[in-house]
């Protein structure tokens, strides 16, 4: 009951600051505020808050939540196309995000505890009590519930070979959530997505390991390698993913799936990848050498992690611009550089570096297309209408 | 035909169902009725009765304290038992004419009715707008007059009536539009005079059918009077938003309607004002929806301008449980209240009561850019990072962000998926910057 009063209290401090503030009266805004709440604290309160009293049901965990559902075809056909060995790198990219980002949380939670202590030294309480609160308060302070730990393993797992020893896959997950995501500020403000600058780092880290894509099933290179040296490729079986690859890149048309379903769920739209996929067709035909061959357009399309990176890692929310326009620049411009990386770059692959080169510009594509607020007019009140 | 709108916007539950088909009935406004000074923006009006001197239901209490005022009239029949601050919906302490209810209801005389509405000017029908102490009843209270005396009256091509209803939950308009038509369109006829070059529009969400069927017969004869059926969206009653669903022109925050050619009223304010004109009625009565899953027999009610929201509720039959908030108006804009004992005013349209506040129950997490807000947001403002700005207190690139042209719909809040209260957050710098052009 306590609990409610003071919560209760806190709220109508912060209306009052806003009614004080509405009416001007700054300086005799803290009498105001405490004729308020001594006359009311002892009475009957409902619960205060500013506008508006309702909230959507969509949650982070939820988007989360939908973004893991949506990469399940793609994992599910990486363990059906690669066997068992697959299953043994989603988990321990999986377990070794989450565990990094515990770990982290508890570090942080560890510094903040002499405070804490403090303020609840007038409180005797029994250890087993305590310890409970101490779980609570760790789980509160970390942010695994938020399953974006989860994500950025998952994404990761997809985007490494099947052959890949598992303490690189390990060490990926930790770069990705320490050095990119909690060193930086945690959930929402890292500046490259997580799991792609972990790619990044382990393609350069490892080059071999992680372009090793023999495996028992598939001997050779990769499709878009194949293409790029001018061999015959079978767009069919890229179109369903029984070829070499990355875990999860490999299947255009499990990709699709989860890509359907983000759409249909609102998490995603077509802004970034239609452009993106758009912008580099055309470059493809223009660039290319083939001219408008649909064959070697297919090829390029669903080859090397282009569906995945479309749908799943350019569209990450916190690496991408947020005005709209910014969107479809961010799109053309993933197009232009993934276009340049496969045709022109010594790899046959150009996805992953295209888009972290693409994060990094966000900031800039946002300052450039900052919208113009509804009914704004050049030179005040009376411009052209 | 592409339906009229705007962009951005969301689809809240809109719980009209649960007061829609309850017909307006009267409440017993109780003994004490409270009229606050300050029920309009503007100046506050000054009081011209005296304690304990009698007072009619009709009579004039209270004057306009300057040009953008208006003045109040008493409710009931009754003696006036003193003038002193009391706490109104907003939580502010407001000075206010107490009276105590006779019960006899006594009406001073209210004159002949106005024989045509052509034999009157237009200086006749705006001073009896202003005497009447009509303000927008939408929720801003803006003096009508005022709103109806731009520079040039030959210029206002549009007279738009608002009657979408946006807000969740509320359905006075809705019942008003039902039962009272004909002084609905008698009121934009009395506008249309004022208004030489102007076409009255009647604007309609699309979820109230029966409204437009009943408006557009009614209207059948009309040359200048159209119905337009918008879009179910909120905030499609926002001002700036109808204006441009129906004529395509926008306005800013530093510009009138009256800018781009318009005139916007809100139903009650339309139906006040035929009263006013044609009957010779000052304002004293407005319909109140008494609605939530927290009231036991959610309703419309004519209410006495003046009445307890205690009694309001009453008439309700009370609470159904144990009401988690209350709020003075609908979801999105109103004003949650500490408690029951304040009166209601001209712009009160609803008391709605939740058994749940579902804004505590969340905590907010951090932002992940998703840019729902940016999408929704009427304004095409990016809402995400202004909040940031003021957590930061950057007055600079708050502006630079044209944080001011923020309508403070609520949108942003609403649909953010990390629950960050970002309307409030926004309020809250726009309330300090424009205190600040105040001084």
């Amino acid at each position: 009951m306590r609990n409610l009063y003071s919560r209760a209290v806190k709220f109508a401090a912060m209306t009052m600051t806003d009614i004080a503030r509405e009416s001007g009266h700054r300086a005799g805004f803290c009498d105001c505020e405490y004729k308020i709440l001594g006359e009311y604290i002892m009475s009957e309160l409902f619960k205060v808050s500013s506008n508006p009293h309702i909230r959507s049901r969509a949650t982070t965990n939820g988007l989360m939540l939908a973004v893991i559902i949506a990469l399940m075809p793609a994992a599910g056909f990486g363990i059906y196309n690669f066997g068992p060995r697959a299953i043994a790198v989603i988990l321990v990219t999986i377990i070794s995000t989450v565990l990094t980002e515990f770990l982290f949380g508890l570090y942080k939670c560890g510094k903040n505890r002499p405070q804490e202590k403090e303020t609840r030294s007038g409180e005797k309480s029994v250890s087993g009590m305590e310890q409970v609160s101490l779980v609570k308060t760790i789980f509160e302070k970390t942010t695994i519930t938020d399953l974006s730990a989860v994500v950025t393993g998952l994404l990761l797992a997809l985007n490494l070979p099947v052959t890949m020893p598992l303490w690189m896959a390990a060490l990926g997950g930790v770069f990705a959530i320490l050095v990119v995501k909690m060193l930086f500020g945690g959930l929402g403000q890292n500046f490259m997505n997580p799991a792609l600058a972990a790619r990044c780092f382990l393609l350069l880290s490892f080059p071999t390991a992680m372009t090793a894509f023999d495996c028992d099933i598939y001997t050779g290179a990769t499709p878009l390698a194949a293409l790029k040296a001018g061999e015959q490729v079978d767009t069919l079986n890229m179109f369903i993913g029984r070829t070499a690859g990355t875990i999860g890149e490999t299947s255009v048309i499990a990709l699709l799936i989860g890509a359907c379903f983000l759409i249909l769920m609102g998490v995603i739209d077509f802004r970034i990848p239609g452009s993106y996929i758009g912008t580099f067709i055309l470059f493809v035909i223009i660039f290319g050498g083939h001219g408008f061959d649909p064959v070697y357009l297919a090829a390029q399309i669903s080859g090397g992690g282009l569906m995945l990176g479309a749908f799943f890692m350019a569209t990450d929310y916190v690496t991408r611009p947020i005005t709209i326009k910014g969107q479809y620049v961010f799109g053309i411009f993933l197009g232009l550089m993934t276009g340049i990386f496969r045709i022109f770059g010594p790899g046959a692959e150009g996805v992953s570096y295209a888009i972290i080169l693409g994060n990094l510009l966000v900031p800039l594509i946002e300052k450039f297309t900052k919208p113009t607020a509804f009914g704004y007019r050049k030179g005040g009140k009376h411009g052209e209408k | 035909m592409a339906k009229l709108t705007f962009v951005g916007g969301i689809h809240p539950y809109d719980g009209k169902d649960l007061s829609k088909d309850k017909p307006i009935q009267d409440v017993l406004p109780g003994e004490v009725l409270v009229y606050p000074l300050s029920q309009h923006i503007g100046a506050p009006a000054k009081a011209i009765v005296a304690k304990g001197d009698r007072v009619l239901v009709g009579q004039k209490i209270a004057e306009s304290g300057g040009f953008v005022s208006a003045p109040i009239h008493a409710s009931v029949s009754g003696t006036v038992k003193t003038i002193e601050p009391r706490r109104v919906a907003t939580g502010d302490m407001v000075m206010s004419i107490i009276v105590e209810n006779d019960g006899q209801y006594e009406e001073v005389e209210f004159g002949p009715p106005r024989a045509t509405l052509a034999q009157m000017n237009r200086e006749e029908i705006v001073g009896a707008i202003r005497e009447a102490g009509i303000v927008g009843m939408g929720g801003a209270g803006f003096p009508t007059h005022v709103k109806l005396s731009p520079k040039e009256p030959d210029k206002i091509e549009y007279i738009i009536v608002n009657c979408a209803e946006c807000e969740p939950y509320l359905t006075s308009d809705y019942r008003r539009m039902l039962e009272e038509p004909e002084k609905l369109v008698g009121g934009l006829k009395v506008m249309l005079k004022l208004f030489p070059n102007a076409q009255g529009i009647l604007a309609v969400e699309d979820n109230k059918p029966d409204c437009i069927a009943r408006l557009r017969h009614l209207t059948e004869e009309e040359g200048k009077i159209s119905v337009k059926a918008l879009k179910t969206k909120y905030p499609q009653g926002g001002e700036r938003q109808l204006i441009y669903a129906v004529t395509n022109r926008r306005i800013n925050s530093t510009m009138l309607p009256a800018d781009v050619g318009c005139v916007v009223n809100n139903v009650d304010t339309v139906v006040a004002i035929y009263r006013a004109v044609m009957e010779g009625r000052p304002l004293m009565e407005r319909i109140v929806t008494v609605t939530g899953n927290a009231v036991a027999h959610p309703a419309n009610f004519r209410v006495r301008i003046g009445t307890s929201y205690n009694k309001i509720l009453e008439a309700a039959g009370g609470f159904r449980g144990k009401p988690e908030k209350v709020i003075c108006g609908g979801p999105m804009m109103g004003f949650a209240m500490f408690g029951l004992e304040v009166p209601s005013t001209k712009t009160a349209t609803a008391l709605l009561a939740l058994s749940k506040d579902e804004v505590s129950a969340m905590e907010p997490g951090p932002c992940i850019n998703c840019g729902r807000c940016v999408e929704v947001c009427p304004g095409r403002l990016i809402p995400s990072r202004l909040a940031d700005y003021v957590e930061h207190f950057d007055e600079k690139a708050f502006m630079e962000y044209q944080g001011m042209e923020c309508c403070e719909c609520g949108c942003c809040s609403y649909v953010c998926p990390a629950k960050r209260p970002l309307t409030q957050q926004i309020k809250s710098m726009r309330k300090i910057q424009l205190a600040k052009r105040k001084k």
